[in-house]
């Protein structure tokens, strides 16, 4: 019983300050947000983890191999793309623009940009 | 090693995740917040290893190394518009892993025999983590439009899920009349399954504009069903990373709600707001079509928006999702720079719902270039945009229809907006004049200082900027 209670204050105690924390967070970092708190909840690698400190039949070990494989997957995953989200926020530059690293994608698309000689109707109107 | 050692160790990495997430307050900040929670998890999985040794490598590190590369190689392919797929599908890995692991404990292998509570919550583990594992990837296949995002509706749809619930609650008290191996993992399988039925079946009446309020619910759910596994194998660690998941996700899912004035009661049982049963806010969303040549459309539109643009001192910019179906992202970016260039203002406004999940439209912004301190909250713009000279809609239609205040018994009555017309002049550069997601019309173009620009606006854009590089 005391294991059960002391389980419940730490779910209680975490779950306040997460959320004191977490109201505090702008909505511009909403989505990175998210995305951090899933790969958090990949914390389940561990329960996944431990199953095979004990003897394991051939379903647990095929079960928790795979459980293994969807954590991971959830935890790496998600601080990598994390990662490169909170990366693309940056603040306003003064006037002189750096020669600042390209994404290969805005580059791409800076091509089209200007390759694309089709004209809508109000480029018609317009010339 | 004493419990009392095990309990600080335990702690300090709690201090260093909750650290980690205070940092989410400011963009710089967050950078380094995912680094410092990664490093508490790392740190959680390495005690773990240490107090329970790495049994059975050949298994495990396969196992590891596997997933952790598919995770690493998704992760730096996946398109920022496509990040509310990815996230959702992530919230399925993680449902999975816990419903897999809630099975395999429920079965009593660990040795030691199950007490109630770790029966009860291995077994809300198992029910939650297949549920959310069904729902994510439904929601994932809408988010990635490899599904249809419109809502289906089943015949009794409250019904089908009310008995589905009933039979897991009936089977989960079977199970503790049976101390028979077999008939346990039977029962629990079926328990998995009619789990598995219940997400999908709850999800799929979801769809349009809510998909942002699931997306966060199920963040909140992954982290609940890894709060009771914790429970059951008695990790402290677990329990807490859980606990602060399921905050966080509560929160968001809060938040979405009350940016679309909707109970989230009425999201679940499917109380839609509009009549036509398709819910949905954000923008001109659906198939591309050609540009309608309404009769509004002649010579003069193009050029009067030209000359607003280039009288116009400060400027603010609305985008809605269909700026990112039409990948008019840079093209704005573009404009924006020229614009500024002749020594203009420019920001943007951001409602809370623009995008398929919460904050989306501020990293595709972001992505495109544009400084997160040009991107500004529903609050903090609307008290500008009274001064504002010019209003440039790109892709957005409720969230700046005024019928949301001003009119009585719409679907989006009372949902706050961004009052773009209460601005000097507005251009809106939507594909077509129709209503949004929520099927009412939007007074806003009909009104004298809103020139509308219809087509595709990413063309639109271009030519604009065309326009205002020549002089």
């Amino acid at each position: 019983m005391p294991d059960l209670l002391m389980m419940l204050a730490v779910f209680a105690a975490t779950f306040a300050i997460g959320y004191l924390l977490i109201t505090r967070v702008p909505s511009l970092l909403h989505t990175p947000l998210m995305s951090m708190t899933n790969a958090i909840s990949a914390v389940t690698i561990i329960g996944a983890l431990m199953i095979f400190a004990h003897q394991t039949g051939v379903l647990e070990g095929t079960l928790g191999a795979v459980a293994v494989v969807g954590a991971a997957f959830n935890l790496v995953g998600g601080f990598v793309i994390t990662h490169r989200m909170v990366h693309l926020f940056k603040k306003s530059t003064p006037p002189s623009p750096p020669a600042a690293i390209h994404d290969s994608r805005k580059q791409a698309e800076d091509g089209r940009l200007r390759n694309d000689d089709r004209r809508s109707n109000i480029g018609g109107q317009l010339r | 090693m004493s419990n009392a050692t095990i309990m600080l160790i335990d702690l300090a990495i709690l201090a260093v995740l909750i650290a980690g997430i205070r940092l989410f307050r400011t963009p710089q900040g967050a950078r380094y917040g995912n680094l410092t929670a990664a490093f508490a998890l790392v740190l959680a999985v390495a005690v773990t290893l240490q107090r329970h040794g790495l049994a059975q490598p050949q298994i495990l590190l396969p196992a590891v190394l596997a997933g952790s590369a598919v995770g690493w190689w998704v992760a730096i392919r996946t398109d920022m518009i496509q990040i509310p797929a990815m996230v959702a599908f992530q919230h399925g890995a993680g449902g999975v892993a816990v419903a897999l692991v809630s099975f395999v404990e429920l079965l009593g292998t660990a040795g030691t025999p199950v007490s109630v509570v770790g029966k009860v919550s291995g077994m809300v583990g198992l029910a939650l983590g297949a549920a959310t594992f069904a729902g994510s990837m439904l929601a994932a296949g809408k988010l990635s439009n490899r599904m249809k995002p419109t809502p289906k509706v089943l015949p009794r749809h409250n019904l089908v899920l009310l008995v589905l619930a009933v039979v897991i609650l009936a089977l989960a008290g079977w199970i503790f009349g049976v101390d028979h191996r077999r008939a346990t993992m039977t029962l629990l399988g079926t328990i998995a399954l009619f789990s598995l039925g219940l997400g999908w079946v709850f999800a799929m009446r979801i769809g349009g504009a809510d998909m942002p309020v699931l997306i966060s619910f199920l963040n909140a759910t992954a982290g609940l069903a890894a709060a009771f596994c914790g429970i059951i194998i008695e990790n402290r660690l677990l329990i807490a990373c859980g606990a602060t998941v399921a905050a966080s996700g509560s929160i968001l899912t809060h938040v979405m709600c009350k940016a679309m004035n909707r109970r989230l009661a009425n999201v679940f049982v499917g109380i839609a707001p509009s009549k036509g049963g398709g819910s949905g806010l954000g923008g001109t969303f659906g198939e591309i079509q050609p540009a309608v040549s309404s009769p509004v459309q002649t010579e003069s539109p193009a050029l009067a928006a030209l000359g607003a643009l280039k009288a116009a001192r400060a400027l603010v910019v609305v985008p809605g999702y269909g700026m990112a179906l039409a990948h008019a992202q840079f093209a704005i970016v573009e404009l924006m720079k020229q614009l500024e260039k002749m020594g203009k203002t420019v920001k943007f406004a951001i409602h809370p719902v623009a995008g398929r999940m919460p904050g989306h439209m501020n990293v595709l912004l972001a992505e495109a270039d544009v400084p997160y301190d040009k991107l500004f909250e529903m609050d903090d713009i609307n008290r500008e945009l009274p001064e504002t000279d010019l209003v440039l809609v790109v892709g957005a239609c409720d969230v700046v229809n005024p019928a949301a205040t001003n009119t009585e018994g719409t679907p989006i009555s009372g949902m706050p907006i961004l009052n773009a017309h209460l601005a000097k002049q507005v251009i809106v550069c939507n594909l077509d004049a129709k209503p949004g997601y929520s099927g009412v019309d939007n007074a806003l173009y009909k009104d004298p200082k809103v020139i509308m620009l219809l087509g595709d606006a990413k063309k639109t854009l271009q030519d604009l900027n065309a326009a205002m590089v020549s002089g």
